[in-house]
């Protein structure tokens, strides 16, 4: 009889430990901090794998720079410190939301300025051709033929 | 005279052209250095050859140096590595090098295989010094000058061209 | 000698697409009606001959014959049929290829849907066209032709590029390039309008047939491509504003543009011009993204190999096509009559100011990717532009497109009632800001970011639906038999817009509400999403024809329940350094559950790994609405004003003459 209970209790225990399972542990340490370095690396460009950010590429690099930033919050930088940080040894390539001075005016502002400058000029061509194109009435021929047409004409798409 | 707008967006396509132009000789992969005539970062790092003694970067002060990133993983560094070697005999210039993320026995392993261009080799096995020069692909090569100031970044294997053109005549510049 | 066959026939093509392009374009300029009617057996021709180098091309994969060096590289003895088919435009030469390809049978349909066109019109399509094909031809077989030989052969080929030995893969490049491709016949019209001299509403209503099916392509491409991205890449990413992504987006934004532009000039005979222009606009920008693509200028996803000498040939060939279209623009265009009135609030204008809109748009995504090159041309420090730039110009430009898009429909031709538009939409107006303002409450967290997109969403849905009941009620019969009388048109632009809707839903959620979890996992712990647990089983390994696998498994259970099985994987291809990631993903209209492996960890002995989970609701409406876009334009092109008449009606006089007083 005990021969056969050892066996079973342990093939027991083994199925309630492996039911039991643990909750994953999160890869960062702290999640506010994860969550902040994160947000930060999203914006910075991995420079190995030069198409990802940093928060997504998988090269060592990008793990230890993810590793600096971690410990340079955890010491209390603010976010523009870490950035700072980043470009005085990587240059401003490392950031994907270009600083705004004055080299990136044209960038930031380009749009904007175009879109203020296509609309004006929009608005000036449909007055110009309002003033130019004066509707002219039909002469009495010119009505007859037209409301002829428009009864002949069947369903025509709007 | 109205005409002339509607030559706007021809003039803008050529403007175009010629950007589009220029840049397919640039590539776009390189990450030229902030450093540059900026001061050395500073280090205190043990060598790899022995780990009891250490290197600073205030030791290395009062003359022209060159510090090569290199690692005993990395394939292009084999490439340049025989230029390197020969280039040390020449004593032109002291070599300095950073072994970027590796461990000692591989460092010196390969260094055995390969030859030893280095007065000595800095052992950087978690990469935060290179972070710190803006390593970010190995082999990478600087020139320092007595002040501690580094004056050019070769991104990438060293070649005899970019000896003889570019680190040659620095390096006598910044001794004269 | 198959592929011997295939290069020759890419020869005498040039020699037809030269023919094709010179000959009937001059006829057309002296009237010559037999050099004129050259141009539609030439371009059938030339599609036979090229469809001939395509087949020999995939007879050559299909063969395994590796001294062919396209197939070499880009093809494996173990690799699956299917993919052997796809590999085709798996590399440069290849696609280039497939551009050529899809470019002929444009030519081909133009061919022979052009019946009711005049003869001179259609010498001087197909002569674009066929200029455009020698440019391709030229450069294939100067600098890329995929039947070059490698001997002695190898044993075995180098592998198709694992990313794509995928079905999404498959589809992506041709449907892509079909939109692409497609905008060079409203490019062909519109250069063949402006050497004609004979540019007027009529060549508008012929010209968008064209347009809207190059624009519907263009749609499912981009969303096939997207799509892929998302389950392949591995980190649940679905656009990132990479330069190759931009360079299909710019010409789909042009096209839009476009395809509205076309409505305006094909009512009013207005700003014609402007439509010309754009639609030169809208192919420069096709052939500047496949210029940008294979150049090198640009750091990409996608970038294909690179190469100085084969960037300077496709500048090259930009400069002429574009630079020469625009010239003949600068020239021509002056000489156009205005068409007719309309006023300053009417659909005319609302539609002009979502061209101003849309191109806007288009040129600040120009500026963004070729933002770097610029600054590196120009010796100053090098910079990077990516999503954080995209998002912050792009967003708030296509927010007035979107209120536009609800009030534009409603708006009347020639003059517009703003009162009139206010009474039929203020019941849309009211219920869209209060279920935008209201429903992030019930999704769990508030921000006035998710409440603005829904607003967006909910607007053009609400007005759009307002739109179609206003039209319903003022006909008489039931439901459906009120619904097949509306003009196909008219419901397809609805469905349209409803498909932006559903798209701008499914960003606006997916994008405030989605969450990551980055873990580190054993076999048998959990981690928890919302109502969901992930329990990890372990990584079993396996072998497929072409690659060995590790094959994670994930017990999914919602409150308790179980809820399916999820298997991420990770494929090591023979030849590549580094393995693949492949998501598994469990889709659902209101949310798809998504995990991926990462690496493993421990060392030998252990089964621990990093796996990220991902809860992301409502992601698949971003790829619906896409698909209802298409719908939508698909629908419109049915409409029964482009079925070609079955008596061969004579070509349709111009209802205005090109030299109407200005």
């Amino acid at each position: 009889m005990p021969s056969r209970i050892l066996p079973l209790a342990l093939v027991l225990l083994t199925l309630a430990l492996c039911a039991a399972g643990r909750e994953a542990v999160p890869v960062g340490q702290d999640p506010a901090i994860e969550r902040r370095m994160m947000t930060l690396a999203q914006e910075l460009r991995c420079l190995v794998c030069q198409n990802q950010t940093l928060a997504d590429s998988q090269a060592p690099l990008a793990a230890d720079l993810r590793q600096e930033i971690r410990e340079l919050m955890q010491k209390g930088q603010s976010d523009e410190q870490v950035k700072q940080y980043l470009v005085a040894r990587y240059g401003d390539f490392v950031l994907y939301r270009p600083p705004l001075k004055s080299q990136t005016w044209l960038l930031w502002f380009g749009p904007g300025v175009l879109l203020v400058g296509g609309l004006t000029a929009l608005y000036l061509a449909i007055l110009r051709r309002r003033r130019l194109l004066a509707d002219e009435p039909l002469n009495p021929d010119q009505e007859e033929r037209a409301l002829a047409l428009l009864s002949e004409d069947e369903g025509q798409p709007s | 005279m109205r005409y002339l707008r509607y030559l706007i967006p021809l003039a803008a396509f050529l403007v175009l052209t010629g950007f589009l132009f220029k840049g397919l000789w640039i590539d776009p992969h390189t990450v030229p250095s902030p450093l540059i005539d900026k001061p050395a970062p500073a280090f205190r790092l043990t060598q790899v050859a022995d780990a009891g003694k250490t290197l600073s970067r205030d030791e290395l002060l009062g003359k022209v140096w060159l510090l090569n990133v290199w690692a005993s993983w990395c394939v292009s560094c084999r490439e340049e590595h025989a230029v390197l070697v020969d280039f040390a005999r020449t004593g032109v210039v002291p070599i300095y090098g950073l072994d970027y993320e590796d461990t000692r026995d591989a460092a010196m392993k390969w260094l055995g295989t390969l030859g030893n261009p280095y007065q000595a080799s800095l052992f950087d096995p978690d990469g935060r010094v290179g972070i710190d020069y803006g390593v970010y692909g190995v082999p990478e090569t600087y020139v320092i000058d007595k002040t501690g100031t580094i004056r050019y970044k070769q991104i990438g294997p060293i070649t005899p061209e970019v000896l003889h053109d570019k680190i040659v005549p620095l390096v006598r510049k910044l001794n004269a | 000698m198959i592929a011997e066959l295939g290069s020759f026939s890419l020869m005498v093509a040039l020699a037809v697409a030269l023919v094709l392009g010179i000959v009937p374009i001059v006829g057309a300029a002296r009237g010559n009606t037999t050099w004129m009617e050259l141009a539609r057996p030439s371009a059938r021709a030339l599609f036979v001959l090229v469809v001939a180098a395509a087949a020999c091309l995939v007879a050559s994969f299909v063969r395994d014959d590796f001294s062919v060096l396209y197939v070499a590289t880009n093809s494996t003895r173990a690799l699956p049929l299917r993919y052997k088919l796809a590999a085709f435009w798996g590399g440069h030469e290849g696609s280039m290829l497939l551009w050529l390809l899809i470019l002929s049978f444009w030519m081909f349909a133009v061919s022979l849907f052009s019946r009711h066109l005049p003869l001179a019109m259609v010498a001087r399509i197909l002569g674009v066209m066929g200029l455009i094909g020698v440019g391709f031809l030229l450069f294939i077989l100067l600098t890329s032709s995929p039947f070059e030989r490698l001997l002695p052969a190898p044993e075995d080929g180098r592998d198709l590029n694992p990313l794509l030995q995928d079905p999404g893969m498959v589809a992506h490049p041709p449907m892509l390039y079909m939109g692409y491709v497609g905008f060079s016949v409203a490019f062909a019209f519109a250069i063949a309008a402006l050497l004609g001299g004979n540019l007027d509403a009529t060549w508008a209503r012929w010209s968008r047939p064209w347009t809207t099916v190059a624009w519907s392509f263009l749609t499912l491409g981009i969303c096939l491509g997207s799509a892929w991205a998302y389950y392949t890449l591995g980190w649940g990413g679905w656009w990132f504003w990479d330069p190759v992504e931009n360079a299909s987006f710019m010409p789909w934004l042009a096209g839009t543009a476009l395809m509205h532009s076309l409505a305006v000039t094909e009512k009013r005979g207005a700003f014609k011009v402007w439509t010309v222009l754009l639609a030169i606009f809208a192919f420069s920008l096709s052939l500047l993204g496949t210029f940008l693509v294979r150049s090198g200028v640009l750091t990409s996803v996608h970038a294909f190999a690179n190469d100085p000498r084969r960037g300077v040939f496709i500048l090259l060939f930009l400069a002429v096509v574009i630079g020469g279209s625009l010239a003949l623009y600068a020239w021509r265009a002056p000489k156009v009559g205005l068409g007719e009135r309309f006023e300053l609030i009417s659909r005319e204008t609302l539609l002009l100011t979502n061209n101003v809109l849309f191109l806007v748009a288009a040129g600040a995504v120009l500026l963004g990717t070729l933002w770097p090159l610029f600054v590196d041309a120009l010796g100053l420090e090098k910079q990077s532009v990516g999503p954080p730039y995209f998002n912050l110009v792009f967003v708030p430009l296509m927010a007035p497109a979107l209120f536009l898009m609800g009030i534009g429909p409603l708006a009347r031709w020639k003059k517009a009632s703003l009162p009139e538009i206010g009474i039929r939409l203020k019941w849309a107006f009211g219920v869209s800001i209060v279920s935008a303002l209201l429903l992030p409450l019930a999704l769990g967290k508030w921000s006035a970011l998710a409440a603005f997109g829904l607003w967006m969403a909910l607007w053009v849905f609400a007005a759009t639906v307002a739109n179609l009941w206003s039209r319903l009620r003022s006909l008489s019969g039931g439901l459906a038999s009120r619904l097949r009388s509306l003009p196909r048109g008219y419901l397809g632009m609805l469905t349209a817009h409803v498909g932006v809707a559903v798209f701008i839903g499914g960003v606006t959620l997916v994008k405030s509400y989605e969450s990551e979890k980055d873990v580190q996992i054993d076999v048998g712990d959990t981690v928890a999403m919302g109502p969901y647990t992930f329990q990890f089983k372990g990584v079993e390994d396996g072998a497929r024809e072409n690659y060995i696998y590790g094959r994670g498994t994930f017990e999914v259970t919602r409150n308790g329940r179980p809820a399916g099985t999820m298997h991420p994987e990770k494929r090591q291809f023979v030849g590549q350094s580094e393995p693949s990631t492949v998501a598994a993903i469990d889709r659902g209209l209101t949310r798809d559950l998504y995990v991926s492996l990462g690496e493993a960890v421990g060392g030998t002995g252990s089964t621990a790994w990093i796996v990220r989970v991902y809860y992301k609701p409502f992601v698949d409406w971003v790829w619906g609405g896409c698909l209802v876009m298409a719908l939508g334009g698909t629908l419109a092109l049915s409409d029964r004003r482009y079925r070609l008449a079955r008596s061969g009606r004579p070509a349709i006089e111009p209802a205005l003459s090109a030299t109407a007083p200005a």
